[in-house]
């Protein structure tokens, strides 16, 4: 996994609530086999018109002052309904790496950390503070600074965000935690072996 | 001390945690199906990894399997993603119902059929409705592709413990109204994300006396509440559903694993984070309005205004689904008319549901202009409804009588609404666009689309005749 650095990069603003992963990315696209390539189909149904190629010039992300933006800042409940990865796949390879809201969906959050994305919670007037000044000068570029946890405005915003030791940890360092808990192998054999004597009709008889 | 369900299946499946780091929770059953698996299945093979505990893995190809004519996938990556699962699980000789298989069918229609979850177990699946297995009274969760690829290779998930709440039902539920209509009602409560960081503990004499599959049905939408997982406590009810299936327990092992389920029930006053309370008596059978799960109302009830909410959040969501859904405040949930009826899906694809459907739909004839179809959940439901005569009160109503899959609750089959369309439908979710671009979702219980059917409008069943 790719290391998450500090960086200071164009915020898109995404004034809706309860975006869901059925709109993060449709299920028409969720057939390959491969995790890249999504990016072109992120909010797909919202982003393109009824010829699916056009794109809807009424679509936030589709604005000029927009395009290159690291950063999105979004209403609550970001990321609900399925479980679906493709949904951070797609947000990853469109080029974000850093999602502002209120709240998220578990899954999602949980699924974010896997692909290099921070999703960041903060407070419902820090959400509305951090709109407004997107809103008010379309383009301005945050600077998200996780190893301070902190999110820094030019307009004079400076929030401080909390994220587990541990997920952090595993972003600075672009760590892989299938090797991570490949360290408790021990544990693990233990674990396996109690059950089989506890619980045995859970394992195939010898 | 006392501790909740949840907590005894958390401790019971702590594999260690450490004191930096995350704690490691073991998985005891892992479901799977074409859509979510093969990136992790690449994932290993590139770092040499081996799948640790094949025995713990049960697969479907479900998602992307016609309903019609289901070995034609003429969507060329359709295809490929459904022969991807095929070669993975031979490669790794996992135990697939495949294609070919007479046990084919939805994963969380499957995986109960053959008895391959028990109370206590932690079970997860690349699904966010894995959560309807917590109706054994086992832990089970949607994980991502990243965490599938993990739990093959080392049996394990890095967890964080979520907080509990127990949504407690009590009294008699209304002649009509059934498991699907309760969830509704739940999540019209709590809201889509109402239960984000808790699992979810449905309890109260109303919910002992659901069927197995109508638990199946409640814990099934837990994650519509934004819940983790939901749980009912495992009594005789489950007990009788699991005995004498394929994988519970044999001879001496039962009586042994059923002691062990008894202990699994949260204890007397065991504390839960939150509790809500629910009357079964108000629960009227439901209808979604809006593109979300939480904006649904009884059939009795009209379409509300975005003035009602005084949350501006939830008025603005209000605003923005009465234009997508092209319904107007104020107008009455049986004035709406639909133009295409589905049953089926994880939620509502089981006998019971065809049963209940049918009950409605015998001697009627669907609407002019109304296209019904009804997908089992599975092979053996479907067999099971044949055998009972169901599929023809079905056809003689008019219904297309399919061939088990995921079908028109996710739309990537091929079974789709078209741009405008409005559909009655058992499944899950009602968010722009999930059955299809354009397509407008009402979700109600099973009696409720068969009825909606024949009239071609949402009916208050209390008064069918």
């Amino acid at each position: 996994m790719q290391p998450y650095i500090k960086h200071t990069s164009i915020a898109a603003l995404m004034d809706r609530s309860n975006v869901d992963t059925d709109q993060i990315i449709p299920k028409n696209f969720m057939k390959k086999v491969e995790r890249t390539g999504f990016g072109i189909n992120l909010f797909h149904n919202w982003r393109y018109l009824a010829d699916n190629v056009t794109p809807n010039p009424e679509f936030e992300l589709n604005k000029p002052a927009f395009q290159g933006a690291k950063i999105l800042v979004a209403g609550e409940n970001f990321g609900c309904g399925s479980s679906r990865e493709h949904a951070p796949w797609a947000i990853a390879d469109y080029g974000f790496n850093t999602i502002i809201s209120t709240s998220f969906a578990d899954i999602f959050f949980s699924n974010c950390f896997k692909n290099s994305i921070l999703p960041i919670v903060v407070t419902e007037e820090q959400l509305a503070a951090l709109m407004a000044e997107i809103a008010a000068n379309e383009g301005v570029e945050f600077t998200v600074d996780l190893e301070n946890q902190k999110v820094t405005t030019p307009g004079g915003l400076s929030i401080s965000f909390e994220v587990d030791a541990f997920r952090k940890e595993s972003l600075l360092d672009g760590l892989d935690d299938i090797a991570w808990t490949l360290k408790h192998e021990e544990q693990i054999s233990a674990y396996e072996a109690a059950q089989k004597k506890r619980l045995p009709w859970l394992w195939p008889s010898a | 001390m006392t501790r909740t369900m949840y907590e005894k299946i958390w401790d019971a499946n702590l594999v260690h945690e450490p004191e930096a780091g995350s704690p490691l929770l073991f998985v005891d059953r892992h479901l799977m199906h074409e859509v979510t698996s093969p990136q992790a299945f690449e994932g290993l093979r590139l770092q040499n990894r081996k799948v640790r505990n094949v025995h713990s893995i049960l697969g479907t190809i479900d998602h992307c399997v016609p309903t019609k004519d289901r070995f034609n996938i003429v969507d060329a990556i359709a295809k490929k993603q459904v022969e991807t699962m095929t070669a993975n699980c031979e490669e790794n000789e996992i135990n697939l119902y495949g294609m070919n298989s007479n046990q084919n069918g939805v994963i969380h229609i499957v995986v109960p059929e053959h008895g391959f979850v028990h109370p206590g177990m932690v079970v997860c699946c690349g699904d966010s409705h894995t959560a309807t297995h917590g109706a054994f009274g086992a832990l089970a969760f949607g994980i991502g592709t990243s965490e599938v690829e993990h739990v093959m290779a080392t049996q394990t998930l890095q967890q964080k413990k979520a907080k509990t709440m127990q949504v407690k039902v009590e009294g008699k539920l209304p002649a009509c109204s059934t498991a699907k209509d309760i969830a509704l009602a739940i999540i019209a409560k709590t809201g889509t994300a109402g239960g984000t960081g808790y699992v979810m503990e449905f309890a109260g004499n109303t919910i002992t006396e659901l069927s197995m599959e109508a638990r199946m049905t409640l814990c099934n939408m837990a994650i519509e509440a934004g819940a983790r997982a939901g749980l009912v406590a495992p009594d005789q009810v489950t007990f009788d559903y699991l005995e004498g299936k394929e994988f519970a327990p044999k001879g001496d092992d039962w009586a042994a694993a059923v002691e062990y389920w008894k202990s699994l029930v949260s204890d007397e006053g065991a504390e839960f984070d939150a509790v809500i309370e629910l009357k079964a008596e108000d629960i009227a059978p439901q209808v979604s309005w809006g593109t979300s799960p939480e904006q649904v109302i009884s059939v009795t009830g009209v379409v509300p205004s975005p003035s009602d909410f005084t949350n501006e959040v939830k008025s603005q969501a209000c605003a923005s689904a009465l234009k997508y859904m092209d319904l107007k405040a104020g107008q009455n949930i049986t004035d709406i008319h639909i133009d295409v009826v589905f049953i089926g899906s994880c939620t509502n694809g089981r006998i019971e549901d065809f049963r209940a459907a049918a009950e409605l739909l015998k001697g009627k004839k669907v609407a002019d202009g109304v296209q019904a179809f009804a997908v089992p959940g599975s092979f053996p439901v479907k067999v099971q409804a044949e055998k009972e005569g169901l599929d023809k009160i079905f056809v003689e109503a008019g219904w297309e009588w399919r061939d088990p899959g995921c079908s028109m609750c996710l739309a990537m089959n091929g079974d789709e609404l078209k741009d405008g369309q409005r559909s009655a439908s058992t499944s899950n979710r009602n968010f722009e666009g999930r059955q299809g671009k354009g397509g407008r979702t009402h979700l109600v219980s099973p009696a409720m689309a068969a009825a909606a059917s024949v009239a071609g409008h949402f009916v208050d069943i209390r008064d069918w005749k």
